[in-house]
């Protein structure tokens, strides 16, 4: 179950977005306070939000950068970290900043919770305003193959 | 009867699932007029009608006002109807509403409900379909966008019913169910046919070149046979709103019996068995609600839960019996009742409490304001607060559980 919030958007505003998943049915609709994952699709949104806030110990952080896992300052509670340049990749497939379905991609290899496959079928049914099909498609394969992941929880308890 | 039948599974949000609600159930006529949080809903009619999926004619006019006055003229010439609207359309429909019920003219129209300017919000809130409550139209409310779907075409049922003959508001929360996104199953565009039948048309009011009359005309006043008239005819409407507690109850059956999904069509009781205190509820903030149950009753808190999904008519008699046996009660509204101090579902609640020989200690909570959030951390508190206050900790106003985030 996913629950955008909602402002007065414009493109460029930092904006939240909350998703469930279950096996089982979900009844609260409500917004989500301590995320077990947390994507970051725009590396600058750091600077205007605390991103980590209300995340449990062992959380992954999944974000868009051209730095490497091993660089990036997380506080003690993330386990897992995962980048992806997907700027880089925007701007090779959609010739703009536009890091959405390459992010699908990043999420999917992070946390095993979603196969590719399953993504580019569900892109299918998607309605684009901005790019085709195709485009996107390339986008979550090249999010995927393209992303980078490193345990903090195994470096600690050694 | 129907075999079940299952449809297509789809992911959608709430609007969507409306649209998806409206188009099956074949209108003939929709008119719009897009404003937050409703607009996505008219978009996906508009494109609905657009790829010829849907059969309707769309009127694309320029304000709520003439959406509903539009939709009148279709009624009486014996179309069936739908619209959407939120908040301040819907105060800019007003005029044409209030007129609505009088004219038993059945449709259905939904609240996409967001709080009511001023201050200046866009968010999720009941203000604006609690604002109308008595105005005569029927007024259901969704916890769920599966719950969205079917019960629009449930709600042309009820309206068409020739006991009934009025219009429904099948409303569901701004942003939390609007916008947000969930499994939802598309039942089959014949199990739909086959659950609404015929169109019921108000022939009675409909206007016919063959049978030509004057629809509305002068009623009332002090003399002659004004007053009696009137008063038939209010009623009478009385007498369609008390018939639409039973219609409802067997439009929700029927579905249940071909889809599997059976919706409580008045009030849910949830974990009322044995229960020593009682929440009421009502939309989305339902399930959080739940969830919170379940904790406090592994705590071994006896707790459980009454939701409201028909606020009109109300169902005074169910919600008496439900409670009759806690002993207290936490009532969470979505909006606020200014003449009162408390929410309106509370005021609602405690009127109907008092068919009971007993009376039971009730506290008015009210959160979620223009699209704040009602989490189950906020439900634990409403169940603590409750249990207090059937050890005798009464409160001198409502709760407001956004006060201090």
């Amino acid at each position: 179950m996913a629950i955008p919030a909602f402002g007065f958007e414009r493109r460029g505003a930092p904006v939240v977005a909350f998703l469930r998943l279950s096996d089982t049915e979900i009844r609260r609709v409500t917004n989500i306070y301590s995320p077990d994952i947390v994507v970051v699709i725009d590396p600058t949104v750091v600077r205007a939000v605390d991103v980590f806030a209300g995340m449990p110990k062992g959380g992954t952080l999944i974000l868009a950068t051209s730095k490497p896992p091993g660089e990036i300052e997380v506080p003690a509670t993330v386990g897992r970290i995962a980048t992806c340049n997907a700027i880089h990749i925007a701007m090779d497939i959609f010739k703009r900043q536009i890091t959405n379905t390459i992010m699908l991609g990043a999420f999917a290899k992070a946390t095993g919770l979603v196969g590719v496959e399953s993504l580019e079928k569900a892109l299918e049914e998607t309605h684009f305003r901005d790019a085709g099909l195709k485009q996107n498609i390339e986008a979550v394969r090249r999010g995927y193959a393209e992303t980078t992941v490193l345990d903090l929880g195994k470096e600690k308890a050694a | 009867m129907n075999k079940v039948s299952t449809g297509k599974v789809i992911v959608c949000d709430g609007n969507e699932a409306a649209a998806w609600g409206a188009c099956l159930s074949r209108p003939d006529m929709v008119a719009v007029y897009p404003i937050t949080p409703q607009s996505s809903l008219v978009e996906y009619l508009a494109q609905f009608i657009a790829d010829g999926r849907m059969d309707a004619d769309l009127m694309d006019v320029e304000g709520e006002h003439t959406v509903l006055s539009v939709l009148h003229g279709a009624v009486l010439a014996g179309a069936r109807t739908y619209s959407a609207t939120s908040a301040q359309g819907l105060a800019f429909m007003f005029e044409p509403y209030f007129r609505t019920p009088g004219l038993r003219l059945p449709m259905v129209v939904s609240l996409v409900t967001r709080d009511a300017v001023s201050p200046t919000c866009v968010w999720g809130g009941q203000q604006d379909a609690m604002t109308v409550k008595e105005v005569g139209w029927i007024h259901m409310y969704c916890e769920t966008q599966q719950e969205i779907l079917d019960t629009i075409p449930i709600a042309y049922k009820v309206a068409e019913h020739p006991d009934v003959m009025l219009p429904v508001n099948v409303n569901h929360d701004g942003n939390y169910l609007s916008y947000g996104v969930a499994r939802v199953e598309l039942p089959d565009q014949s199990v739909v046919d086959a659950f609404l039948g015929e169109k019921q048309v108000n022939w009675h009011a409909c206007l016919d070149p063959e049978r030509p009359m004057a629809v509305d005309p002068l009623t009332g006043g002090a003399g002659g046979i004004g007053p009696s008239m009137f008063v038939k005819y209010r009623k009478g409407l009385c007498s369609g709103m008390s018939e639409a507690l039973r219609v409802i109850e067997e439009a929700h059956a029927d579905w249940g019996k071909r889809t599997g999904r059976y919706w409580s069509p008045l009030i849910e009781e949830y974990r009322m068995e044995d229960a020593e205190v009682a929440l009421v509820t009502i939309g989305s903030m339902t399930g959080a609600a739940k969830d919170a149950v379940d904790a406090a009753r592994d705590g071994g808190k006896k707790v459980g839960l009454v939701k409201i999904k028909t606020f009109r008519p109300f169902p005074a008699a169910r919600i008496a019996q439900a409670l009759s046996k806690v002993k207290a009660i936490g009532v969470v509204d979505r909006s606020v009742n200014f003449g009162w101090n408390c929410g309106p579902v509370y005021q609602e609640v405690l009127a109907a409490l008092y068919a009971l020989p007993v009376r039971i200690p009730m506290m008015s909570f009210i959160g979620g304001l223009a699209g704040a959030d009602i989490t189950v951390e906020h439900f634990d508190g409403v169940v603590d607060r409750t249990f207090r206050l059937a050890g005798g900790e009464m409160a001198a106003g409502p709760v407001w559980l956004n006060e201090n985030d």
